[in-house]
């Protein structure tokens, strides 16, 4: 059926969408002088991109059906041979339905197993909480062995990539749903491990990862605009943690504010509360601005529900500017 | 090479007594499901597998505990071909062994993948099968599986995968002992009719008796090569097979015979093997 409304769409014909290409390209271009490269998907090489692995090195590609279970025990046992296996799917469901498989057969055997969990946090917006992965970084970082990153856009999905083909042990990789749009140029540094200070201010700082990196980064140029001016931080590497930087940038400030598409349980702001605690850092007002943490979510597209619960650069401004007037 | 079938047995009931001597270093282990699989990894490493001094190397076969409880009946066999001291077993789960009551592949020499929660090992197998099938090895992947671990979801993820892959270098053998930790399978939640679930999974199966040596070694030696089917062996056994106060029990699931009740046990195998 030829489609006549500009707005249809249908799954072979996704638009454009920049970070949802990364993994296939970066990891087939790996894989085209590393034979250990091999990448698994549950029925879901359309939505992240695997698809272009598949048709560049269908040999080392397996689509495992919607068995996610399996799919990253499979990758575990390959890994065990000298490989360095991809699985790809919903964040939701690797967080949560794979927990066990992710921590017996891959963190404590301590293999090279990537594990890509991409629409993490609400980004699936209206398809509900069993779609949503609100508690994921809380999960993964509990887990001994397992490195946890979460990229917040094309450029630095791909350096995450490139950099931790060889890291020991598996790594959680926390993707958005793959229309992320550009924080970072091709030029700007990006270290697995290290944070990233993407701006600097005397008055406050934010910490942010994912998705909220590009909401942080508004929100501090409009806060400029009025004279407040803040620090920004890509907390992106949750494990291994880059303690000795976030504990100078813990030291510079007065108050912190952390953005997360995450809950305030668990995830980012609590990594950062234990720093705050180990390292004795006292005199910092530490702010949680994250999905609530007894709740699930209302339906609405994604737009609308980070409106809803503050995380976007205006929720974010409203509330900084709260806490300045206390 | 003519097969000594008398040496297979004997190692049979070694796995068996050093399995009673090392449980009684730990105050407590699983003896019958050691037991109902004894014959079987003794055919495995004393005959059947491709296996060298290098407990790493690449093209060796490869040995999966998915019911990984078994392991401390093959602590022993592995000690004994050399892959890590035997005085490692004499602290057998004591605070500091590498030796626990499921097998850890960080800790082990010779462990080809750690195990502990069921119906995880085959699906690791089938990574495994395709890993190796990738590099060209010749090396096969053997995984045992309890019976009662049938039930696990996840087993049956695997089945379909490993036939959806055509993975004909991996061997399923599930330890039909008909008891699980409760009871009997058939009343907990029945896995019947076992063969025909796994033919229609796509898997090529091989129903046997898993005591009998001789039919071990003949289904190995006969498992068709290059068939782009799995293998499965449907080993029927007997759970606490060779202490007739343990047969057919669900009792001795988890336990400890201490003392002269392990000098009893042990002698009661001796003279079953002089028979």
């Amino acid at each position: 059926m030829e489609l006549l409304d500009k707005e249809s769409y249908h799954i072979g014909h996704l638009p454009a969408q920049a970070t949802s290409h990364v993994a296939g390209r970066v990891l087939s271009d790996i894989a085209d002088s590393d034979d250990r490269i091999a990448v698994f998907t549950a029925d879901l090489k359309y939505s992240n991109g695997t698809i272009e692995f598949e048709e560049r090195h269908p040999d080392r590609f397996f689509n495992v059906g919607i068995a996610e279970q399996n799919m990253v025990s499979m990758a575990a046992g390959m890994a065990a041979t000298g490989h360095i296996t991809y699985v790809a799917t919903f964040a939701s469901f690797l967080g949560l339905l794979c927990c066990e498989q992710i921590r017996t057969c891959a963190a404590y055997t301590n293999l090279p197993v990537r594990l890509l969990g991409h629409h993490t946090g609400i980004s699936f917006g209206y398809y509900g909480s069993s779609h949503h992965a609100t508690e994921d970084i809380g999960i993964m970082r509990g887990i001994a062995n397992l490195g946890v990153v979460c990229p917040c856009d094309a450029h630095s999905f791909e350096q995450a990539l490139i950099q931790t083909v060889d890291v020991e042990g598996p790594i959680y990789f926390r993707l958005g749903r793959g229309r992320d749009p550009d924080v970072y140029t091709p030029d700007m540094p990006w270290e697995y491990g290290k944070l990233s200070v993407l701006r600097q201010g005397k008055d406050g700082l934010i910490i942010a990862n994912g998705i909220m990196v590009i909401e942080a980064m508004k929100a501090a140029e409009i806060l400029s605009n009025g004279g407040l001016e803040l620090s920004v931080v890509d907390l992106h590497t949750i494990d291994p943690l880059d303690v000795d930087n976030l504990v100078s940038q813990l030291e510079s400030v007065d108050k912190v504010f952390v953005a997360e598409e995450h809950s305030t349980r668990g995830g980012v702001a609590t990594t950062v509360a234990d720093t705050m605690v180990d390292q004795n850092i006292a005199n910092v007002e530490l702010i949680r601005i994250g999905f609530p943490a007894d709740e699930y979510s209302e339906i609405a597209a994604p737009f609308y529900l980070y409106q809803h619960y503050g995380l976007d650069a205006n929720g974010l401004i409203s509330r900084i500017k709260s806490e300045y007037k206390k | 090479m003519a097969v000594d079938y008398e040496r297979l047995r004997e190692r049979a009931n070694f796995v068996r007594t050093e399995t009673i001597r090392l449980i009684e270093i730990a105050k407590c282990g699983h003896y019958t499901s050691v037991f109902s699989a004894a014959e079987i990894i003794s055919v495995l490493y004393y005959h059947e597998m491709k296996l060298s001094d290098d407990p790493d190397w690449p093209d060796r076969d490869r040995f999966l505990m998915s019911k990984g409880h078994m392991a401390v009946g093959l602590y022993p066999i592995l000690a004994d071909l050399g892959y890590f001291p035997k005085d490692w077993l004499d602290s057998y789960a004591l605070l500091g062994s590498a030796l626990g009551d499921h097998p850890d592949m960080r800790k082990i020499p010779g462990i080809d993948f750690s195990s502990g929660s069921l119906g995880h090992n085959l699906s690791n197998g089938v990574g495994m099968a395709l890993g190796l099938r990738l590099r060209n090895s010749p090396a096969r992947v053997f995984v045992i599986m309890g019976d009662g671990e049938q039930n696990e979801g996840q087993i049956w993820e695997a089945a379909q995968a490993a036939s959806q892959f055509k993975v004909d270098n991996l061997v399923g053998i599930i330890d039909r002992n008909e008891l699980s930790l409760d009871g009997a399978t058939e009343e907990i939640m029945s896995i019947e009719p076992l063969a025909d679930k796994w033919s229609a999974f796509g898997w090529n199966v091989h129903v046997i008796d898993g005591h009998s040596i001789h039919q071990l070694v003949d289904t190995f030696k006969n498992l068709p090569q290059d068939s782009q089917t799995p293998q499965l062996i449907l080993a029927k056994t007997v759970k606490g097979k060779g202490l007739d106060f343990m047969e057919g029990t669900r009792l001795w699931h988890v336990g400890l015979l201490a003392g002269k009740d392990a000098e009893n046990a042990v002698a009661q195998l001796q003279e079953a093997e002089g028979e």
